[in-house]
């Protein structure tokens, strides 16, 4: 067999080693790439398969009232997420984990919405502060691929619906606010932001930075372990606000109203004459802990469905006719054009009603009126006749002109959202009246509607509280604020000497002490302020008072309204009791005493003039809740 | 006796088999649920169970394995056909459509394609040594050609194309070592080329020119020559109709293989998942069973097909090197023993095993890398699997035989 003699074979084994050689060049050459010139990249690919970050969420700064008191808090909780490569197998386990706790419902739907915009961050599904779910979920954590459960501060608001419309609450951040790069900025999918309130007016204070921390996950989603604590990016805890809010305060107001008005729609502010809030209270209002981590559809709909429309803030978001307590503003404008003095008596005394042209206005005190009085007997008895004819001496322009710079068309720019403050109705000029409501609407008739704060006039208790606050202070109306001035606020100077203040504010503690608001137990307070009874068609009476106390240095002013067919001099003593409690303290034995319930009466004639049908001004606005 | 074992022959074969232990030890070693659990454990057993296989092997004389490579072949057609006809049921983790284990009342009893590529081997052999020449003609070339074709149409009906492929390799060696012409052998597989071509005109086009020129030159039988020309046009047109013959996941994998990034979710997941794990692992690599692709479970059949990827991830490029260098040199060792074995059946025989493990290693590990498509065939010493870990011991078993023969014959090149 010459093929195997020893120099073929030499031959044939020489050619065999050699194209083993060349094919083992050629697999050391793959690998080669790979592993020595590609692998940063396939390093980067390995991580990535694995890798997945979770954000850790920071703890919300608190907010605390003016000593410190909690208003809003963290507590240990839970979420729950669920990371997943493919959606179907997202939707198996979301079902299977909401067979395993029956309790919960769980919205698939928003869940796979959730893993949808951001794919590669592990979705949530719900938060719980439950610590069983939370147990039952990590003893099926074999059934539930790409299960994370986190430990996550959630809020929580002590005062519950007694803060409810001051602070607001949070929720998770929406498609359309992230869009809004201004509104929540840094925030991404997932967030927990602000929603109404101090909430999202200091978002950007109290959100904080998340952090991330990294897991590593199996081909099937199971996590396998944590990284290290040098790979974890540590979150920045949000920063504590400090209100101006006196909690107790606010408390004590809310256990007023619901022993005294229970079931009233109403408001109250307190405020100082810096301009610091010392409570913030509207009612009916909804329970801020029941939104954190999502409300419950049921719960939601009782909001909305609700007639007394809790969800309506009507410190800032209800606009009402100011009624009497516009007369102040109606008189300061008379003293700043050097019309009247204090003592100024108009040309017919008042007998019960006014004839202007071929109409009749009536006085709310019909039968016989009050006579001749001057400026301080006029606001001490709140005679509709002497403010007619007061109006008709300042005349439209001046009413307008004056009425802009005192600031009631504007929002009175408190440091809460400026998209739920209701800017504030008032014509500022005559052309402006009729370009809004036509010319057929315009006549004389109605300076005398405006002179008594009825007629296109439509006002935020907080912008009507600022005015009073101004006129118990220094005379220039400043923005209120819950923690610092808004900046850039508008001030408004009244233009009123300190002279004609003071006699402005004799007239006012005249109301109290002699007034329409003789009974409301605020004379040994030193108080003063102004009743008012808003008429809208079609609507149950609404009732004013506006106070302050002491009048010679005022420490505190007080804004309410009540919806409910009341009248001014009936809520007078709530007014009282909450500025007692904040000048005497809450130990106060007098603090405790019952309200003396009411007398005079103040009624706007309502034959007085034909109101335009729209002299209804602005049905309260319903504002929505997103 | 006085026969010596062959010292480095032995030397690298513990390397290789400790190593592919090792490996396998690793992939047990995962933060997920997998099959490979406990594998290398009973690898063991089967190492075990070789080695007596082997030891059985080493004291059969070539005269005896000769006269029995006939039944043996015939065996292991037998009992591929019955796989083919129903006895046949798929592996762990492979493809459900497929047959390679023989499968009796529902007990899998082994995959009878080990045993027939080994048969193969043996009879090839025998009937080259049977000739006092070479064959120099296509016609020649026939015989052998059926005699690795039957068993390699058979697994193809199982349908299994790795195995189908290791046929090729072990005919193709054998016929060059049987001292067949290179031309002879190049106009054999021609054909395939041709197929293989057959994609860009413009390429089938100059091969074909070239083909002519190589006939030409050559001259075989005007016949055979034309036979040739016929059957590389036929091969480039039939491209077409052969694809749509193959299985779907054939298909499947073919696609894959060109364009992995297209098949992400499929069947390219696989290769990629590999090419990160083996690039991720650097130089030196992600450290003994640390490697965090085999560990989350990203590297599929990480135990069988895919093991060489793990030496890739924890063990890095210098890890690679060692294995690839302990293969060849045991091919070196292997094709020195074939050099000097003491008569030509002997030789032909170690050959044909050099050829059957090259295709393996070579169509296995380049898998892992993308240089060849996924067709799934074992490792040598490293893929877990017991038919596959006996077949390699009697083939070793051959080995030593080999090797002793020649030294006790007194046999001594030069």
């Amino acid at each position: 067999m010459s093929a195997f003699g020893s120099w073929e074979l030499a031959r044939r084994s020489s050619a065999a080693r050699w194209t083993l050689l060349l094919a083992f060049a050629v697999l050391g050459g793959g690998f080669f790439r790979a592993q020595i010139l590609q692998s940063a990249q396939y390093r980067l690919t390995s991580a990535n398969n694995r890798m997945r970050a979770i954000p850790i969420s920071a703890p919300r700064g608190e907010i605390v009232d003016r000593n410190g008191l909690l208003i809003a808090e963290n507590f240990p909780g839970y979420s729950v997420r669920l990371m997943a490569s493919r959606e179907d197998s997202l939707r198996a386990v979301v079902a299977r984990l909401d067979s395993l706790i029956p309790s919960d419902s769980i919205d698939a739907d928003a869940v796979i919405a959730r893993w949808r915009s951001a794919r590669h961050i592990p979705a949530l599904v719900f938060g719980s502060s439950d610590f069983a779910v939370v147990a039952t979920l990590e003893e099926h954590r074999a059934v539930l691929p790409g299960l994370v459960v986190q430990a996550e501060p959630r809020r929580r608001y002590p005062g519950g619906a007694t803060v409810g419309h001051l602070v607001g609450y949070v929720s998770e951040v929406n498609p359309a606010e992230l869009e809004d790069q201004l509104k929540f900025p840094g925030a991404s999918m997932g967030d927990i932001v602000g929603k109404l309130g101090l909430e999202v007016e200091y978002d950007s204070i109290l959100r904080g930075q998340n952090g991330v921390q990294f897991v590593e996950v199996t081909a099937r989603g199971h996590m396998v372990r944590e990284q290290g604590i040098d790979r974890t990016i540590r979150p920045v805890a949000g920063r504590t606000i400090t209100t101006t809010i006196d909690l107790p305060l606010q408390r004590f107001v809310d256990s007023m109203w619901q022993a005294d008005l229970p079931g009233m729609r109403g408001a109250l502010l307190a405020m100082r004459p810096n301009g610091e809030i010392l409570a913030y209270y509207s009612t009916p209002a909804y329970d801020p802990n029941d939104w954190v981590g999502g409300i419950s559809t049921a719960n939601f709909r009782a909001l909305t469905s609700n007639p007394d429309k809790p969800l309506i803030n009507r410190v800032i978001s209800g606009r009402y006719p100011p009624a009497s307590p516009f007369k102040l503003a109606v008189a300061a404008m008379g003293l700043k054009r050097g019309l009247i003095t204090s003592t100024t008596r108009m040309a017919v005394p008042c007998t019960g009603a006014y004839q202007f042209g071929n109409r009749r206005f009536r006085c709310w005190k019909r039968d016989g009126g009050h006579g001749s009085l001057d400026l301080t007997g006029a606001i001490a008895t709140s005679c509709d006749v002497y403010f007619y004819q007061l109006g008709l001496m300042l005349g439209e322009e001046a009413i307008f002109e004056d009425g802009t710079a005192m600031g009631f068309n504007s929002r009175s720019d408190i440091d809460l959202d400026p998209a739920l403050e209701q800017r504030s109705v008032f014509p500022s000029s005559l052309k402006s009246y009729v370009n809004s409501r036509g010319v057929n609407w315009w006549s004389r008739g109605e300076i005398l509607n405006l002179s008594i704060g009825q007629g296109n006039n439509a006002q935020t208790l907080v912008n009507m509280t600022a005015f009073y606050a101004a006129l118990a202070g220094d005379g220039v109306k400043r923005a209120p604020y819950l923690v610092r001035p808004r900046p850039g606020a508008a001030e408004h100077d009244l233009g009123l000497t300190p002279a004609q203040l003071q006699s402005l504010r004799d007239a006012m503690a005249a109301v109290v002490n002699t007034g329409t608001a003789g009974r409301s137990g605020g004379r040994e307070l030193r108080m003063a302020g102004k009743t008012g009874t808003g008429q809208v068609t079609g609507q149950e009476d609404m009732a004013w008072f506006l106070g302050f106390a002491p009048v010679e240095a005022s420490e505190i002013i007080v804004g309410m309204l009540v919806e409910e067919g009341l009248h001014g001099s009936w809520i007078a003593p709530h007014v009282a009791r909450t500025i007692r409690r904040w000048i005497l303290g809450p130990d106060n034995p007098a603090v405790r005493a019952p309200v003396d319930l009411p007398i005079t009466e103040e009624l706007v004639p309502l034959d007085s003039a034909p109101p335009p049908p729209d002299t209804v001004i602005a049905p309260p606005p319903v504002i929505g809740i997103n | 006796m006085g026969r010596q074992l062959d010292r480095p022959l032995m030397i690298v074969i513990l390397a290789l088999a400790s190593f592919g232990i090792v490996v396998l030890y690793s992939a047990g070693q995962t933060d997920t649920p997998t099959n490979a659990d406990g594998v290398w454990l009973r690898q063991l057993v089967w190492l075990g169970i070789g080695l007596v296989a082997a030891a059985v092997v080493y004291r059969t004389s070539f005269r005896l394995l000769e006269w029995a490579a006939p039944w043996a072949y015939v065996l292991g057609l037998l009992l591929l056909l019955l796989t083919v006809v129903g006895f046949g049921s798929g592996g762990e983790g492979s493809a459900a459509s497929t047959s390679s284990w023989l499968t009796v009342g529902g007990v899998r009893l082994g995959q009878p394609v080990e045993l027939a590529k080994i048969a193969t081997i043996l009879m090839l052999a025998r009937w080259f040594t049977a000739r006092r020449e070479p064959p120099t003609t296509l016609r020649g070339l026939v015989p052998p050609i059926m005699i690795a074709g039957v068993p390699a149409m058979l697994v193809m009906a199982q349908p299994d194309l790795g195995s189908a492929i290791v046929f090729a390799g072990i005919l193709f060696a054998t016929l060059f070592w049987a001292g067949v012409p290179p031309s002879l052998l190049l106009l054999l597989v021609s054909p395939v080329i041709s197929l293989l071509l057959a994609w860009s005109t413009a390429l089938w086009s100059v091969w074909m020119v070239v083909l002519f020129l190589l006939l030409l030159i050559w001259r075989p039988f005007l016949f055979e020559a034309i036979g040739i020309y016929l059957a590389n046009s036929a091969m480039g047109m039939a491209a077409m109709v052969v694809w749509g013959k193959m299985a779907p996941h054939q298909q499947a994998r073919i696609l894959s293989f060109l364009n992995p990034e297209a098949y992400r979710s499929g069947s390219g997941y696989q290769i990629i998942q590999s090419k990160v794990a083996i690039g991720s692992g650097g130089w030196f690599g992600s450290g003994f069973t640390h490697g965090t692709q085999k560990r989350s479970g990203y590297i599929p059949e990480h135990w069988t097909d895919f093991v060489f990827a793990v030496v890739g991830e924890e063990f890095g490029f210098v890890g690679v090197m060692l294995a690839l260098g302990l293969f060849m040199t045991l091919f070196f060792i292997l094709i020195r023993i074939a050099r000097r074995a003491s008569d030509p059946y002997a030789s032909i025989v170690i050959f044909g095993v050099v050829g059957l493990l090259f295709t393996h290693v070579f169509e296995n590990v380049g898998m892992t890398i993308q240089i060849m498509p996924i067709t799934g065939i074992p490792l040598p010493f490293f893929s877990y699997g017991g038919s596959f870990m006996l077949l390699i011991a009697l083939a070793m078993g051959l080995a030593f035989r080999a090797s002793g023969e020649a030294r006790s014959s007194g046999y001594v090149e030069s």
